[in-house]
């Protein structure tokens, strides 16, 4: 913990002294964003978010004369690959993509790559509403900080769906949905890893059963590494008999899981984003029974950033759109379950009061649980150890049924 | 003119080559440990990789060996009777349907939760909720063969139909039978020789994309571990970027399983070839074959089509599902959203799909008749390393083979943009068009062009007057087959277009990504209208052109 308030200090200090000097750059900004294409290379796989970024277009043309256009893609990945051909290509100017919504390890491979323009984040005039104390993942990704080469957009938080129909009394904790798995055979599986919810479910696993927690934040030492997953492996040897499919086959990613929801293969499912299931309710996808929880203790969060490539054609403009969506309005409109039932990366306790009453006015959607009741978000365990334990898990588990 | 044609295909194809050797031996900045065999070593070390070798020739080589057998069966059970046009008309519309649309169409299917478990479920299987079977992504790739010959049994079917017209089926079929061989006997001695012969490009191509293919190997087939065309995506896309040169060690052992399959085929071929030879030396006329066999072939032929055509169904039907929860037939209420949604830029991104498949294409079509017309007039001979050259973009896997692809391009200055897409586009259609093509070309009969020769026709009046409206049913299947192919591109259309090119497949691939069947239904639906608008035309043009003579253009 002592490590991450210490960058939270060398952030916090960056954007004070950047702020100064920032404020009259950023009309300069604006002007030379005015008539510009900015081509935003995103995930494309869920009608809902590509229509919330549609939104952002429409909302960027009216008030800032900035085109949006969204670049679906089925794996982040491949804009990465056109931004690495590009840099090994030499070409340091006009690249394709402007803007990247990006998470964890691709931003680290990135930032390590030197493929990113930055730091630029404290330099939007919305930074200073980010709520950057209370919700730490809006400045550290995988342990990793971001240091102003990322900007959030949305939290994350790992919950649990059930349908209340089906079964009436959810897991309360990890030892609760052992026992659940083990008396239910062939109702609950997670993607399988390296896929990031997967991971995403082995971490939550180390949380729930490791002796001592807090050593995630550090890089792994490779000495006390088999002792520390040990419990780790025994758990997931103990529910892999009982899984879907008894651990024959998983599915391959958030989507399948929750499609494997949606057909009944499975009693539980679990996203990152708590206000799914709701919006899927919304949507008339899920059956308006289904309902969230959380175990005891918390569950993994993090937060979605948008990154500039270091040789984007159209910088100022992809400023203006990472700007735009930390604005109040566009932020409460993510978090309208009805729309997306994403969590605001912003501080609503510290905004103006018009701008907080947007927030008070939402529902919370049938299937989201409440602030309070979402409970703590245990932060990401250092990007080592995903590594290590994603790589484990293949060689005990994804070769062999 | 095939000196052209090799350029332009050769340079793209070397630079996507060289691109996939580079990371392989470490010589690529981003390699951990610079130039050297580590790349080989991490392949080596992943305990999966027997298994998804494995895993990729059996269900390669069985889905073709199937898909071949059912598609000549059904043809030797079908010709010259009734049922067969219908046949026809039944498979073409299914050779545009999107794969990753197909997979999960069978997936729908088949599943514990899909239409069959749901139309029998609770009356007739007492299920309240799914059973937990493993049908789909079993161990033993099941699934994924039937799925791979469903969707390859339709091309081979038309490749017959394109070159049935070169192999006098009926009057050999009637001389057989009056010599009182069986159905299946006669045409496996008669038609079968001459047909494989034309047959044989098409059926490695088949193979070859039965052992690289991703898309429904995702879907269908098993992941503990996965076939090795998706294990090389896998590490290709590794967001820590620290296995692309994996992805291409394992890229190359693809190409050698693939080459190394082939060289097996041939020599099965050559096999059964002395069989054959054999069998017809005995006189044994196989009428009992005729009675065990042709019941075989006629219901379970068309089994794996029809299949795949409930699988659409079944899209089709949750493309405007709202809620279907396990264990309705049918969803339980029903909303036009999902087309709603997709209605918006849908003109822009069909008028662009069409725009590109048809200049890749007719470019194609044009490279590859001068190419054919030139080796006929000069006697040209195209050797095995130009084949090979031709197939490499086919058996390449896409993630390895477009970086080196894209490099070039970026070197070159080309700044995206549709015309360096469609180019993209012809270095994929343009070997698919060649192989539909060659061998109903080559095997047109040549007296008739010594005939207009003898009569005064110079080559350009034999070839424009003679040749071409002759093979027009052949020609327009090439152009058909190079239209699918063309809207099928995501990987290059998205990467060397850098996201400003887009088309109805860079949008419907990304949408699939979040496994949405509303979605998917709708954009495959969409993605298969183009395609089969080809394949009709290629039927039905030279019906209409030659209705007044018989026997042209028709099987």
């Amino acid at each position: 913990m002592r490590l991450t308030r210490r960058q939270f200090g060398i952030v916090a200090t960056a954007s004070l002294l950047a702020s100064r000097a920032v404020a009259q750059d950023w009309a300069s900004v604006t002007a030379a964003a005015r008539g510009q294409t900015v081509y935003w290379h995103a995930w494309g796989g869920d009608p809902k978010i590509n229509d919330f970024i549609a939104f952002i277009g429409s909302e960027a043309q009216a008030r800032s004369g900035v085109t949006l256009e969204h670049v679906k893609l089925a794996s982040t990945a491949d804009a990465v690959a056109r931004v690495l051909a590009e840099r090994d290509a030499g070409q340091t100017t006009g690249g394709a993509v402007d803007l990247i919504w990006i998470n964890g390890e691709n931003f680290a491979a990135m930032k390590a790559q030197g493929l990113l323009f930055g730091p630029f984040a404290q330099s939007l005039p919305n930074w200073r509403l980010v709520d950057t104390v209370g919700k730490p993942a809006t400045v550290t990704d995988f342990t990793l900080p971001t240091m102003g080469y990322e900007s959030p957009w949305a939290m994350a938080q790992l919950v649990f769906e059930y349908d209340s129909a089906q079964l009436r009394a959810p897991p309360a904790d990890l030892a609760g949905l052992k026992a659940f798995i083990l008396a239910h055979p062939g109702r609950f599986t997670y993607p399988q890893p390296p896929d990031y919810l997967g991971v995403t479910f082995l971490k939550q696993v180390m949380y729930g059963v490791m002796a001592d927690p807090g050593i995630l934040q550090s890089p792994v030492d490779p000495a006390g590494y088999e002792a520390a997953t040990a419990p780790l492996w025994a758990f997931l040897d103990d529910i892999h008999p009982s899984l879907w499919r008894s651990a024959r086959a998983f599915p391959a990613n958030e989507p399948a899981l929750g499609q494997l929801f949606a057909d009944a293969e499975v009693d539980i499912a679990f996203a990152f984003n708590p206000g799914r299931a709701s919006a899927e309710i919304a949507a008339g996808t899920l059956p308006d029974t289904v309902r969230t929880f959380v175990l005891a203790g918390g569950t993994i969060g993090n937060a979605s950033f948008v990154a500039i490539p270091f040789n984007a054609a159209h910088r100022e403009g992809a400023l203006v759109i990472a700007n735009l969506i930390l604005d109040p309005a566009v932020q409460a409109r993510a978090q309208d379950p009805a729309v997306l039932g994403f969590q605001t990366v912003l501080d609503v306790a510290a905004l103006p009061p018009e701008d907080k009453a947007r927030f008070d006015a939402l529902t919370l959607g049938a299937a989201t649980l409440s602030p309070a009741d979402l409970g703590p978000a245990l932060l990401e365990p250092h990007a080592s150890w995903v590594t290590r334990i994603a790589a484990d898990w293949v060689t005990r588990y994804g070769t062999a049924p | 003119m095939p000196g052209l044609t090799l350029g332009l295909l050769s340079v793209p194809v070397l630079a996507g080559l060289i691109g996939t050797l580079a990371p392989a031996f470490g010589l690529d900045p981003l390699a951990p440990d610079g130039p050297g065999l580590a790349a080989f070593g991490g392949m080596w070390q992943w305990p999966g990789l027997w298994p998804a070798a494995r895993l990729s020739v059996t269900s390669g080589v069985g889905s073709t060996l199937l898909a071949l057998v059912i598609s000549l069966g059904l043809v030797a059970a079908l010709i010259g009777r009734p049922g067969f046009a219908t046949v026809q008309r039944l498979l073409s519309p299914l050779l545009s349907v999107p794969h990753a649309a197909a997979a999960l169409g069978l997936a729908f299917l088949i599943s514990p939760s899909g239409w069959i478990a749901r139309a029998l479920s609770p009356w007739a299987t007492g299920w309240t909720a799914p059973p937990d079977l493993l049908i789909v992504n079993d161990p033993a790739g099941l699934a994924l063969t039937v799925g791979l010959v469903a969707k390859e049994m339709p091309f081979l079917m038309l490749m017959i139909l394109a070159a049935l017209p070169q192999t006098d089926a009926a009057r050999r079929l009637t001389l057989a039978a009056s010599l009182g061989y069986g159905r299946l006997a006669g045409f496996a001695l008669t038609v079968l020789p001459g047909l494989y012969a034309q047959l044989r490009l098409p059926v490695y191509a088949v193979l070859a994309y039965g052992m690289t293919a991703v898309e429904m190997a995702m879907i269908l087939g098993p992941t503990l571990p996965p076939s090795l065309s998706v294990q090389v995506v896998h590490w290709a896309t590794e967001p820590s970027l620290t296995h692309r040169g994996t992805a291409a060690a394992a890229a190359l052992l693809q190409i050698g399983l693939v080459a190394g399959a082939l060289a097996l085929w041939r020599l099965a071929e050559l096999g059964v070839t002395r069989s054959l030879r054999h069998a017809a030396t005995t006189g044994r006329r196989g009428g009992l074959l005729d009675r065990v066999l042709l019941p075989v072939v006629l219901g379970l032929g068309l089994t794996p089509a029809l299949a795949l055509f409930a699988g659409l169904a079944g899209l089709s039907v949750w493309s405007v599902a709202g809620l279907w929860s396990f264990p309705d037939a049918l969803p339980a209420d029903l909303t036009l959203a999902t087309w709603v949604r997709a209605g918006p830029g849908l003109w822009g991104a069909g008028a662009t799909t069409l725009t590109l498949a048809v200049a890749s294409t007719a470019l194609a079509l044009g490279l590859v008749l001068a190419c054919l017309e030139a080796e006929h007039r000069y006697g040209l001979n195209p050797s095995a390393g130009v084949l090979w050259l031709l197939y490499l973009p086919l058996i390449m896997p896409q993630v390895a083979f477009l970086p080196g692809l894209q490099m070039l391009a970026l070197s070159a200055g080309a700044q995206g943009g549709a015309v360096m897409v469609a180019s993209v586009h012809l270095v994929f259609v343009l070997p698919y068009v060649f192989l539909s093509l060659a061998a109903p070309y080559r095997a047109w009969d040549g007296r008739i062009a010594l005939q207009g020769a003898a009569l005064g026709a110079s080559p350009a009046r034999v070839f424009w007057q003679l040749r071409l409206p002759m093979l027009l049913g052949a020609v327009l299947t090439a152009g058909a087959v190079g239209i699918a192919v063309s809207v099928g591109q995501y990987l290059p259309t998205l990467l060397i277009g850098g996201g400003r090119v887009e088309t109805l497949t860079t949008e419907a691939v990304a949408l699939s990504s979040g496994g949405n069947r509303r979605v998917i239904g709708a954009y495959a639906l969409l993605q298969m209208a183009l395609p089969a608008l080809g394949f009709a035309l290629a039927l039905a043009v030279p019906r209409l052109i030659f209705r007044n003579r018989r026997g042209v253009g028709l099987a």
